[in-house]
């Protein structure tokens, strides 16, 4: 890493709904082009967290800084800090074409008819979604279009990528090539933030793993570190194995 | 048959008028998922704003910019103003509100201008022209026809291929990604209620020239006829709106012109029945989930 000041800081986050503490005090970073997966059981929170990032929810207290600077406050402040985000579901406007997906987010930046139209076609070709380019998404089979939903999220050059359950219905063949593309982000200098229940695939990409369970930090650490604690087995790999 | 082909031809100008006003619907209900009972009020006032210009300038065609930029303030206003205000969480407090306002509406018209119909006259000529013998539409009535088609092109090409469109397309269908997205979703509803007021204000000033005059209630059933056409294409679907509102008109004309004014609305009612016990839908419903 050459840079002392993470990609995502987030410093004692804690969110409720209601009397419910969904993140309790919750602290971790992600480093430059570092990959870090937020694992937990479900309703643990992981999701929440993106929300706070994004700016769709209000923290009750604690702060997120992004590349050192306070996160933004408005969901539209999160193209020019470089930050995308793919949704637990699919989340792509079904009625459109793959290409049109790609071009919605290009569409507040400042560019030109011409190179948002060039930056789609090449996200595509690097997801190996060319030849889907105008095909509307509802005739895409599910992988093809979970590719779609990775390609609008990194269509405008992200810096920090928050990827919500990416392999989630993905066969192996397809995880294996998401792994390598996630894999690749790092080479460019991405940061991704990866909430995953795929333990090898989280074990194969992340750098750092970082467990949550009813909204608390238990553990922390590289995935070997992760895998032997037995507080994770206890909150999350145990009930993946009794699962 | 050269009736036959004089009612289809009129029966089409006054079905693409019905189009229009039926498309200014689907636009806000997919803009914000409201149906806007307020519409023929709201359009009528633009449609008054035209008037007093066309009596000042005596140019129609100032008149026909009048009510197209007044639409889009009302619209604006109303949206800003009033529903942006109103809880969402359920449809009725909009619709309560939309009522409120058309009763507003009625009453500053009537306190303006009286109950009376005001008369507006067309640019064009109503009289039918003829082709050899046989009688076929008036040169308002090709006014209409063009007017209506060249708008319904224009906000195809708007929303299917511009970025304006691709964003109001994006925060219509899935509000909430869109945002994500950096899409400003609130400005995008506002844009869609300045188009849908001012579409719908266009269509009834070129209602008026083919009623008996201007009135507050001048718009209500086009209206009825409108919401008819865009419960049977669904509302969610323009080409619906647009094939709808062109069967209506010239079932309507048809059945005026063979068997009596008294008929049409009975007409209309029977294909309302049919079409909603066949397709609850719509004709052209569209099964697509609307992300929350
Ligand atoms: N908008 C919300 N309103 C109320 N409760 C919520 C909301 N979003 C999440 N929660 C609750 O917060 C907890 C954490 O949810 P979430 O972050 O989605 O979990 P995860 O993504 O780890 O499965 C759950 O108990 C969930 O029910
Ligand atoms: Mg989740």
């Amino acid at each position: 890493m050459s840079s002392t000041i993470p990609r995502l800081e987030i410093d004692g986050l804690t969110v409720a709904f209601g009397g419910l503490t969904a993140l309790d005090d919750v602290s971790f970073t992600v480093g430059e082009a570092e990959t870090v997966a937020l694992i937990g059981p479900n309703g643990a929170g992981k999701t929440t967290v993106f929300n706070a990032v994004c700016a769709l929810l209000r923290p009750r207290s604690g702060t997120i800084r992004i590349n050192g600077e306070p996160a933004p406050s408005s969901t539209t402040g999160l193209s020019a800090r470089k930050v995308s985000r793919t949704l637990q579901g699919l989340g792509l406007f079904e009625s459109m074409s793959v290409v049109e997906n790609l071009l919605v987010p290009l569409s507040s930046l400042d560019l030109g008819a011409e190179q948002r139209l060039g930056k789609a076609r090449r996200t595509l070709a690097r997801l190996g979604l060319a030849e889907h380019a105008r095909s509307p998404v509802a005739s895409l089979p599910y992988p093809e279009r979970k590719r779609v939903a990775l390609a609008r999220a990194l269509v405008t050059d992200p810096r920090l990528l928050l990827l919500d359950e990416p392999a989630g219905g993905l066969g192996s063949e397809d995880i294996d090539a998401l792994a390598e593309t996630v894999r690749g982000l790092a080479g460019q200098g991405c940061s991704v933030l990866l909430v995953e229940h795929h333990v090898d695939f989280v074990m194969e990409v992340a750098d750092r793993v970082v467990v949550l369970d009813f909204g608390r930090v238990v553990a922390c650490g590289t995935p070997d570190e992760v895998r032997h604690d037995p507080a994770v087995e206890a909150a999350y790999l145990g009930l993946e194995a009794a699962a | 048959m050269d009736r036959l082909a004089f009612l289809l031809a009129t029966g089409l100008a006054r079905g693409l008028v019905i189009a229009l006003f039926a498309l200014s619907l689907v636009i806000i209900w997919r803009a914000a998922r409201i149906v806007n009972f307020a519409q023929a009020a709201m359009a009528t006032v633009a449609v008054y704003v035209a008037y007093a210009v066309v009596t000042w300038t005596g140019s129609y065609w100032l008149a026909l910019v009048a009510a197209v930029v007044t639409g889009m303030l009302v619209g604006f206003a109303v949206e800003r103003w009033l529903i942006r205000r109103v809880p969402r969480d359920n449809p009725l407090p909009g619709m309560i509100v939309a009522i409120g306002l058309v009763m507003i509406l009625h009453s500053v018209i009537g306190i303006l201008f009286g109950p009376r119909h005001v008369p507006m006259r067309a640019p064009f000529s109503r009289e039918p022209l003829y082709v050899g013998d046989v009688a076929v539409l008036s040169p308002y009535d090709l006014f209409v026809l063009l007017l209506a088609l060249g708008i319904v092109v224009a906000l195809a090409v708007l929303f299917n291929r511009t970025t304006l469109g691709l964003q109001l397309r994006a925060a219509a269908t899935a509000p909430e990604v869109s945002r994500l997205l950096g899409i400003r979703v609130p400005r995008m509803v506002t844009i869609g209620w300045m188009l849908s007021s001012a579409v719908a204000a266009v269509a009834v000033l070129l209602l008026i020239p083919t009623e008996l005059g201007l009135n507050a209630h001048s718009a209500d059933i086009l209206f009825v006829h409108a919401f008819t056409v865009a419960v049977l294409g669904g509302l969610d679907s323009p080409v619906g709106a647009i094939v709808g509102g062109v069967a209506v008109g010239v079932l309507i004309t048809l059945v005026t012109g063979f068997l009596g004014a008294g008929m049409a609305p009975i007409a209309v009612l029977a294909l309302l029945t049919l079409v909603l016990l066949v397709r609850p839908g719509g004709i052209f419903a569209v099964k697509e989930a609307r992300a929350a």
